[in-house]
């Protein structure tokens, strides 16, 4: 059944039919009962599943995702939601020390089937605090999956997988990309976490993005056509587990690529992803992996976050230093 | 020596000196307030005293206090109104409005000597405003051109803090820096009713009452946390108790009545300025408007809550009794008013053209010396924006 949904009421929809379909799944946060959340993902989840399946909590995120962890021991599948990038912090400790290590420091005994759903990124004129990449301090804990989507489909297909997952997700939504709407089939079955896909064919290069710098990606690759250049757009979706597989089949298809992330470069997802690309795929490379992220800056106000993204120019510009002239 | 649990404890009710009608609190109704008598002691007979008071009587602020707070209050409520407009003029991001709690932003302003610090939240621009930081610099984190706009140490006022609590534990910091150098500064920090449940306002208050710093913790109870009312945020029998497990007085104000605001937030400056430690104080008030022009507060609450707290308006309450009284005039009120009116448009003013920025601005303050990666990146924006210049598409 196609349906033609934004990505939050995709992600409405995912939460819903998860907690009709299993009784485990529990939804709770700051401002998520009657609200419906700032931004409207839990909006009706109280009303049509009652108070105890969705609730406010106190305001307090360590709180949130150390009460997901206990009620996670025992039996439930709680998805949680950290009302802004910057205001999972207090959280952190909760979920680097407890979450991200109970499997394995139980050998297996304690897994903790849990979801923390974070808007996150920049692009929306937010003040300071809201507008956060924080995807490398989870990407970089192990135990942790993380995740992101890109459109409407793939918002409700990956927190329905997120919310079937034996391990905890950190689940990712580009806050930029919450009103776009697109076709969603809700029927197809739900894929577990962990492939990357392309989003668009092309033989010259590969732009390889997540999140909301797939759109800026997919405009770059649309710009670069009308000027005779064929560039294909690889979404990772998945930052951890990180789909080497079809990340490389990509870039030997075309022989050079660029990463095109949001979140400052130094250090980041960017980074590793450019890494595995450069030790995986060295002899079929015609220049040195590029990279187009954030400036290694605290996130800018909102008059100056158009000079921090990356945009079009930004990733043509880096395609265009991928050595063409002595090029293959 | 272990405080006595029951002094710790805050009354029954909030202290209230001027109630919602603009009549005194019995008796202070018959007392006449001046400068020199001590005549404005309200009496531990009164009715908002029924329960003991920890730091001794509550008096009933000086007049010339009590003008100062109505035309600061008058000026308060301008800004609140002109920022909440200049949001849908698009010239501001975003505004988290005190409409409603002026009294606590200009109290929590007024009892602070010169030396001494505010730490305010994002709501708490009106209280910024109040301590004399120029009003466009006030917003400047509300208009998006930067992060943060005044000389902090100048002004003695902390930027405002958008996660929540997190600035409780510097303002505890702060104060034990002047105690460890013998100075005599008090730091009043706000938070909200929220904002009590982080962790970080349970471990300021913790290492305040341990370091015996001198911080006043003002929470204006304004009783929601955008959807959320206080009593989904707490079982306690108030937030002002939530002092006592940490050897810190508790105290309730009514937070729309700046008399009883000054009286309480006075004493407790005082206290803490000659070392009594750290005091908590909770103020009862309401948000009146949204959480922010971008919250549809129709979701969860209805108009005749609203309506019932339009009603103990603390600019009303305060001119009522003012001018009942004869102490201000309609010539006086009238001054307040043009005042307001000319700060608010000054603001209008200067937050009507777009800033020039330079990228350099970006890379200039992350570290006291720029990396030589940031300059490699503030170089590419500089060629970025001269072939931008020049007409070259990329
Ligand atoms: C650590 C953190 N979590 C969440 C938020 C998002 N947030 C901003 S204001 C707010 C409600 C705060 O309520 P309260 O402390 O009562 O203050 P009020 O806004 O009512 O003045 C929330 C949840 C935040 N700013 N910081």
């Amino acid at each position: 059944m196609n349906e033609k949904l934004t990505m939050a009421q995709a992600l409405n929809r995912a939460l819903r039919d998860a907690m009709a379909a299993d009784e485990s799944v529990y939804v709770f946060g700051e401002d998520v009962g009657r609200l419906g959340g700032v931004f409207r993902i839990t909006d009706g989840l109280a009303a049509e599943f009652g108070e105890d399946r969705c609730f406010d909590t106190p305001l307090a995120e360590a709180g949130i995702v150390g009460v997901a962890v206990g009620m996670a021991m025992n039996g439930m599948r709680p998805v949680v939601e950290m009302q802004f990038d910057a205001f999972a912090y207090p959280a952190f400790e909760q979920i680097t020390s407890h979450v991200a290590k109970m499997r394995n420091r139980t050998r297996g005994q304690v897994p903790l089937p849990m979801v923390i759903r974070v808007p996150y990124a920049g692009g929306i004129g937010g003040v300071e605090h809201h507008s956060d990449s924080s995807e490398a301090y989870f990407a970089h804990t192990p135990g942790l999956h993380v995740v992101t989507p890109s459109d409407p489909a793939d918002a409700y297909g990956l927190l329905r997988a997120a919310i079937a997952s034996d391990d905890p997700v950190v689940f990712l939504e580009p806050k930029k990309l919450y009103f776009g709407a697109d076709e969603v089939d809700l029927d197809l079955p739900v894929a577990p976490v962990g492939r990357a896909v392309v989003r668009r064919p092309g033989t010259d290069a590969t732009l390889i993005a997540y999140g909301p710098s797939v759109p800026v990606a997919l405009d770059a690759a649309a710009a670069a056509a009308a000027e005779g250049r064929s560039l294909q757009v690889l979404d990772v979706r998945s930052l951890q587990p990180f789909d080497d597989e079809t990340v490389c089949r990509a870039v030997r298809s075309t022989g050079r690529a660029v990463v095109v992330a949001e979140a400052p470069g130094f250090a980041s997802v960017a980074s590793e992803i450019a890494a595995r690309v450069t030790e995986r795929c060295w002899d079929a490379l015609a220049a040195p992996v590029g990279r187009v992220t954030g400036l290694d800056i605290p996130y800018p106000p909102p008059k100056l976050e158009h000079l921090h993204l990356p945009d079009v120019d930004r990733v043509l510009d880096a395609v265009d230093d991928l050595r063409w002239e002595e090029g293959t | 020596m272990r405080p006595d649990p029951e002094g710790l404890l805050p009354a029954t009710e909030p202290v209230t000196l001027i109630d919602s009608d603009g009549a005194p609190v019995t008796p202070a109704r018959a007392a006449v307030p001046s400068e020199t008598s001590p005549a404005d002691v309200v009496g531990p007979e009164t009715q908002a005293l029924d329960a003991p008071a920890p730091h001794g009587c509550r008096q009933l602020p000086p007049t010339h206090d009590l003008v100062a707070a109505l035309g600061a209050m008058i000026a308060a409520r301008r800004f609140n109104d002109q920022a909440y407009a200049l949001v849908r003029q698009g010239r501001l991001a975003v505004y988290p409005s005190s409409h409603g709690q002026e009294a606590c932003q200009v109290a929590a302003a007024h009892v602070l000597s010169d030396g001494d610090w505010l730490f305010p939240t994002y709501r708490d621009t009106a209280a910024v405003v109040a301590r004399g930081v120029d009003p466009g610099q006030a917003l400047t984190l509300l208009s998006g051109e930067w992060h943060h706009g005044w000389d902090v140490a100048a002004h003695r006022v902390a930027p405002l803090t958008t996660p929540l609590a997190t600035q409780l534990p510097h303002a505890v910091g702060v104060a034990h820096a002047a105690r460890l150098r013998g100075e005599d500064t008090v730091v009043l920090a706000l938070c909200g009713d929220g904002g009590t449940s982080e962790g970080d306002f349970h471990e300021a208050l913790n290492f305040a009452a341990v370091l015996h710093a001198p911080v006043v913790f003002l929470v204006q109870n304004n009783t929601f946390a955008i959807s959320v009312p206080l009593s989904r945020q707490t079982a306690a029998p108030s937030l002002a108790h939530k002092g006592a497990g940490y050897g810190i007085p508790g105290e309730r104000v009514d937070g729309n009545d700046v008399a009883a605001l000054l009286s309480v937030l006075g004493a407790a400056v005082g206290a803490a300025r000659t070392g009594d430690g750290p005091q908590l104080v909770e103020a009862h008030t309401y948000r009146m408007q949204a959480h922010t022009n971008a919250d549809d507060a129709t979701r969860y609450r209805d108009d005749d809550e609203v309506a019932a707290w339009s009603r103990r308006d603390p600019i009303d309450r305060l001119r009522t009794f003012l001018t009942g009284r004869g102490d201000v005039d309609e010539a006086r009120l009238s001054t307040f008013a043009d005042d307001a009116e000319r700060m608010a448009a000054r603001l209008r003013e200067e937050l009507a053209t777009d800033l020039r920025h330079d990228p350099s601005e970006l890379f200039e303050y992350v570290y006291a010396t720029p990396t030589p990666q940031l300059r490699e990146q503030l170089a590419m924006l500089r060629d970025e924006a001269e072939r931008d210049l020049g007409g070259v598409s990329r």
